[in-house]
């Protein structure tokens, strides 16, 4: 089987986001990268399935900047096959990933039999990459994933629902399956894997070669900011007995007009 | 002068550090309480390739540096240090193989090792022989095509589980430092017998016991190097293992201040988040110094071994300066958690406990400044 992998670099989740100067995206110099969290279960269902099927591949693809390539390093180590880059500026907009994503796959010559992503990457928390790219592949896609079995040809996927409830979904492949926690437990890339990675294919593109311009573009950022500092509570003093009840209808009527809660 | 990491080492820093905050630091109290060898953790830390990081590639190991050693040690100690020593002493038993064996004996030895996960142990101080090493009274005796080894060791990291043990004897008391003798014992070889588990300060889930050779026989091919030519093994051997002692007390110190810089901005007192105050400022900038020129002693003392350097010297500046510092931040640590900090609830007490035994073992902080001193006056 061709299985791929896509996966996007994130901050650390302990990192201190700061906009940049001209408040057009986050400050990026002192960032450390991890592979999104959701794409580690992508990477090792890749793993599980192309130890499933003798003589699969597992390729794994970014869009991102090529200061760091610790995502498709650490996918490599953890045993994928080889690793395609396409180059861009951190802030593309889901549309022109999926499509950049989209041709990578092609320039690699092969048709893939299964392709698997996070369910979401935790920086922008947009959840569109995948769906577009099973739109532009004609493909059908599952998301939020965390049950997977699956032959070469067909697949039966669990996915979570709100409440806890699950769907069990029959899928034809080629399929895009997008993975949850709680679908596998992700290995550790181990230190002998991390030398073999030194030595496993990885092709750069640029955003040209893949056909994306910045006509493609469905979203603009305009404006980076951090939330607003929360407002200190109020606090009431209630220790006079007499003056109770009408502190009750304060807070009630702040409530209603201030806190618009009730 | 270039004071950054490779690529491959930052991901061997990563994913070290990475097992040893989600494996080690999870369950540290919990095998503090237990006194117990975390067995299933370090199985695992040896099936990611964090052990045995001195076996060398024609034998199996992974071909690190020493750096790279260094860099392991900290992320692992980091995690547990009591966990780490578990770990740490399989190398310890094995770089004298490593230095003094020869090709036919690392095969024997050391290949097994990087197959499945084993336990080594060294054996060289004995209960009335510590920091007196050359004055060890282990006898080993040759006869015929064997040699027979009688005494008694102490305080021996991994005695409970060892697969091997590389012991220290004499073949003549009265020849001192040149009758030491390194040889080889394998797991099952009659006459060993392991003590109790010592009930321990800190490093409490290591397994420390006493062990006693009566009549242990075995051939010369396990002896290292020749009769008489364990003293320079053992020399070589601390030339690598202290710096990583020291590597493993920054791993500790560096966890003490995490924890110390995360709770001084949430503990409040004086109606303010307790860092806005000099005296917990003082004591954090203090262990950000130490931390820092620790690290780099560590880093200068592996960087002379990976370049075939004399590193003896670095390395007692390194042990005895990364022990006493770690001792120093982490009861630091406990003092910036005040009441807290002495509870076992919180994590800060246990790296105080862990942090002693750095300044204890390998070569007290005493031994270092002796090693150190003749190293200056012998070539001055």
């Amino acid at each position: 089987m061709n299985i791929f992998v896509c996966v996007k670099q994130v901050p650390d989740t302990e990192t201190k986001i700061v906009p940049t100067a001209d408040a057009m995206f986050i400050e990026t110099s002192s960032i450390k990268w991890i592979m999104n969290p959701y794409d580690e279960f992508a990477v090792e269902q890749a793993l599980l399935i192309q130890a499933a099927h003798t003589g699969s591949t597992v390729t794994v693809l970014r869009v991102g900047s090529s200061k760091d390539t610790e995502a498709l390093r650490t996918a490599m180590a953890m045993g994928a096959d080889e690793a395609f880059l396409v180059e861009a500026q951190d802030n593309l907009d889901s549309y022109s990933i999926a499509k950049a994503l989209k041709a990578a796959i092609a320039k690699s010559g092969k048709n893939p039999d299964i392709i698997l992503t996070g369910k979401q990457a935790i920086d922008d928390d947009c959840l569109q990459v995948p769906q577009i790219l099973a739109t532009m592949l004609d493909i059908p896609s599952v998301s939020v994933v965390v049950g997977y079995e699956g032959s070469a040809s067909e697949a039966t996927v669990k996915r979570e629902v709100e409440g806890g409830a699950l769907e069990v979904y029959g899928v034809k492949l080629p399929a895009l399956i997008a993975c949850n926690k709680g679908i596998n437990t992700p290995r550790y890339a181990s230190l002998p894997g991390i030398m073999k990675a030194k030595k496993k294919p990885l092709t750069t593109l640029s955003l040209a070669d893949v056909g994306v311009s910045d006509a493609d573009r469905r979203v603009k950022y305009s404006n980076f900011q951090l939330p607003p500092e929360k407002p200190p509570g109020k606090k009431f003093d209630a220790t006079d007995s007499t003056k109770q009840a009408g502190l009750v209808k304060e807070v009630v009527g702040l409530l209603r007009t201030e806190a618009k809660v009730i | 002068m270039d004071f950054s990491f490779t690529p491959e080492q930052l991901e061997i820093r990563d994913l070290a550090m990475k097992f040893a905050r989600n494996e080690m630091m999870t369950k540290a109290a919990q095998f503090d309480v237990l006194a117990e060898m975390p067995l299933d953790i370090l199985q695992q830390a040896w099936s990611l390739g964090l052990v045995n990081t001195c076996i060398p590639t024609q034998f199996g190991g992974n071909g690190f540096s020493a750096i790279d050693s260094m860099i392991i040690t900290e992320a692992l100690a980091y995690g547990c240090m009591g966990m780490n020593t578990a770990i740490m002493a399989n190398d310890l038993a094995l770089l004298p193989i490593v230095i003094g064996g020869s090709d036919e004996q690392k095969k024997r030895f050391l290949t097994p090792f990087t197959e499945s996960y084993k336990i080594a142990a060294f054996c060289l101080t004995e209960p009335g022989n510590g920091s007196d090493a050359g004055g060890l009274k282990t006898s080993i005796k040759e006869d015929g095509d064997d040699v027979v080894i009688n005494g008694n060791k102490m305080w021996i990291t991994n005695a409970g589980y060892a697969d091997l043990f590389v012991l220290y004897g004499t073949i003549d008391p009265a020849l001192k430092h040149k009758g030491i003798t390194a040889v080889v014992i394998e797991k099952g070889t009659a006459g060993i017998e392991v003590g109790k588990k010592e009930d321990k300060m800190g490093h409490r889930c290591s397994d420390t016991r006493a062990v006693t050779f009566n009549n242990v026989r075995v051939p010369k091919n396990n002896i290292l190097g020749g009769l008489g030519k364990g003293w320079s093994i053992a020399m070589k051997t601390l030339d690598h293992s202290r710096p990583m002692v020291a590597a493993s007390a920054v791993g500790g110190a560096q966890c003490a201040y995490d924890h110390c810089v995360k709770y001084a901005k949430e503990r409040v007192q004086f109606n303010v988040p307790i860092f806005n105050h000099q005296a917990i400022q003082f004591m954090v900038a203090e262990m950000a110094m130490k931390i820092e020129a620790s690290r780099l002693l560590v880093h200068k003392a592996a960087w002379l071994l990976d370049n075939h350097q004399s590193n003896t010297q670095l390395a007692s500046y390194a042990k005895a300066f990364a022990a006493d510092s770690c001792m120093q931040i982490a009861t630091d640590a406990v003092q910036i958690y005040g009441g807290y900090g002495y509870s076992k609830e919180y994590p800060v007490e246990k790296i105080m406990r862990d942090a002693k035994l750095i300044q204890v073992y390998e070569g007290t902080s005493q031994i270092q400044r002796l090693v150190i001193a003749k190293e200056i006056f012998s070539r001055s």
